[in-house]
């Protein structure tokens, strides 16, 4: 069923992506950062966002997670629309209790960790798990225990954010945010405060996560040989539009558009 | 008369006026507490009538001076059928006086807590509620505790003002003993020294030790 603006009210059928951005619309003010974006993300999939600064790939994550509202079109998760609700036959602007009800599908995770700071690394992970879906506290810790283990934390457990190295830190985040059992993990340029040195113990995470885990992932990276390497496919964003995507191995080998290509090639001589 | 010779004839009136003086403290501090978290909690809502309040309540009793408020709750309120007796009047008027001042310091603390902590709290699907009550307010109030320590100090202070309401507190004591002897420089002698013992030795590290316990808690030792 359609709303009279041309949007489903919902996604059905065997191919509905895990997400989906109809034509979404995104300004602060007079200044347009997102223009009509159309952009299906299948489940299980890991699509790398790439782009120079201020294209707009941040306000791509910002959105799914429901952390700014958007201006037009309408985001589905799941079949079903998250920045709108179904109301009498019509898509109108979703109120705080659909979009509670919605964003439990994602997580995020951001470049600045954003622990909290007066909880350990355990209760960082517990928090959510007890307090949004009312797990008791045994059954939160066994889960935030194993997320700890697989992140390479457990040791770390009982230690304040404030004791951790920023790769510790940032593996914290994910445990975290996986311990709320999302079906949209979403990692905003995860390794761009690390020191050089502790980025690998976060791809790697990050890595594991793919070959090992069903999600669906959204990564925003400055990372190209990790993109190229993990991502089933790459959009590369200019001036808020997608300018061009496509898998890895020919959106960094064989890049059609003029724009991809000299992103590229500064990209590599920087390096 | 010395100071010691006056100190052991009258230290029990003294003692009672100061343990007045800490009781209409201990109440005037819980009461502003509440006060400054409402109030700040309020002035920061997205509801304009609420905020509309809180400024109104702020504006009134920052902006006017705590003795008239005094007399206000003690001598006028009571022209409007609302008699409140002179023990309660004292910390009520104390209480709402430094309420209006927490209650920016209450603001203050909640907005220096970075956005990162917000979002990440709704990250997780925390609803408004639990993201102020679990995750903002607790780093809040390590971040306003030291200014919080001042206003404590200045809230001690304060409470020499109900003396003006005949409270029997350790101002109102130390006034009797003046007008029956005269000895102004023993007795006020006295008063400075017990308040100050009670700021300096109380109050102070009081607060320290809950900013020591706050920073713990934090994992910032
Ligand atoms: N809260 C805001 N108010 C006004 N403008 C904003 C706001 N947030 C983002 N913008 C603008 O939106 C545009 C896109 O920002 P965005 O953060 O999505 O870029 P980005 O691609 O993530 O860049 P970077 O690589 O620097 O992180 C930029 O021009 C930015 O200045
Ligand atoms: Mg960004």
């Amino acid at each position: 069923m359609l709303d009279k603006t041309g949007f489903p009210l919902e996604m059905t059928g065997e191919d509905t992506p895990m997400v989906s951005f109809r034509k979404v619309r995104k300004s602060y003010g007079a200044l347009t950062v997102l223009d009509d974006l159309d952009l299906d993300v299948s489940a299980g999939e890991m699509v790398s966002i790439i782009g120079p600064s201020g294209s707009g790939k941040t306000t791509v994550l910002r959105m799914l997670m429901t952390l700014e509202r958007i201006n037009g079109g309408v985001i589905y998760v799941d079949g079903k629309p998250l920045s709108h609700m179904p109301k009498g036959g019509q898509l109108v602007p979703a109120n705080e209790r659909h979009l509670r009800s919605r964003r439990a599908d994602i997580g995020m995770c951001f470049q600045h960790f954003n622990l909290f700071p007066h909880m350990t690394a355990l209760e960082n992970c517990m928090e959510g798990p007890v307090q949004v879906l009312g797990l008791s506290k045994a059954e939160a810790r066994d889960r935030s225990e194993e997320l700890l283990e697989m992140v390479g934390m457990i040791s770390k457990k009982d230690q304040h954010p404030s004791r951790l190295s920023g790769g510790q830190q940032q593996r914290v985040a994910i445990a975290r945010a996986l311990a709320m059992r999302p079906k949209v993990m979403l990692f905003d340029e995860v390794t761009s405060a690390l020191d050089p040195e502790v980025i690998g113990e976060v791809t790697n995470v990050i890595r594991q996560l793919v070959s090992e885990h069903n999600l669906t992932m959204l990564m925003v990276t400055h990372q190209m040989g990790f993109a190229r390497d993990i991502s089933d496919r790459v959009c590369f964003f200019y001036g808020g539009r997608i300018e061009e995507q496509g898998p890895p191995a020919e959106l960094f080998g064989n890049p059609q558009r003029e724009r991809t290509q000299q992103f590229l090639s500064a990209v590599r001589e920087a390096v | 008369m010395g100071l010691y010779d006056f100190l052991a004839q009258y230290w029990p009136r003294l003692l009672s006026g100061a343990g007045i003086t800490v009781a209409q403290f201990l109440l005037a501090a819980a009461l502003g507490v509440a006060i400054s978290l409402c109030m700040g909690l309020m002035k920061l809502s997205q509801n304009a009538l609420l905020r509309g309040a809180a400024v109104t309540y702020i504006e009134i009793f920052r902006g006017t001076s705590l003795v008239v408020q005094l007399y206000w709750i003690f001598f006028v309120l009571p022209l409007f059928g609302l008699t409140i007796e002179k023990f309660t009047a004292g910390y009520l008027a104390v209480g709402m006086n430094i309420g209006a001042y927490g209650a920016e310091l209450v603001r203050g603390g909640i907005l220096s807590v970075p956005k990162g902590q917000w979002e990440a709290a709704l990250a997780i699907n925390m609803s408004p509620a639990q993201r102020m009550r679990r995750i903002i307010l607790p780093q809040a109030l390590v971040n306003m505790l030291p200014p919080w320590g001042n206003l404590m100090i200045e809230l001690l202070k304060g409470t020499a003002l109900v003396s003006l309401i005949s409270v029997a507190d350790l101002m109102f004591e130390a006034r009797q003993i003046n007008s029956s002897t005269f000895l102004s420089a023993q007795v006020f002698g006295a008063a400075l020294l017990i308040y100050y013992v009670l700021a300096r030795f109380l109050v102070t590290p009081f607060m320290r030790w809950l900013e020591r316990h706050m920073a713990r808690k934090l994992g910032r030792t």
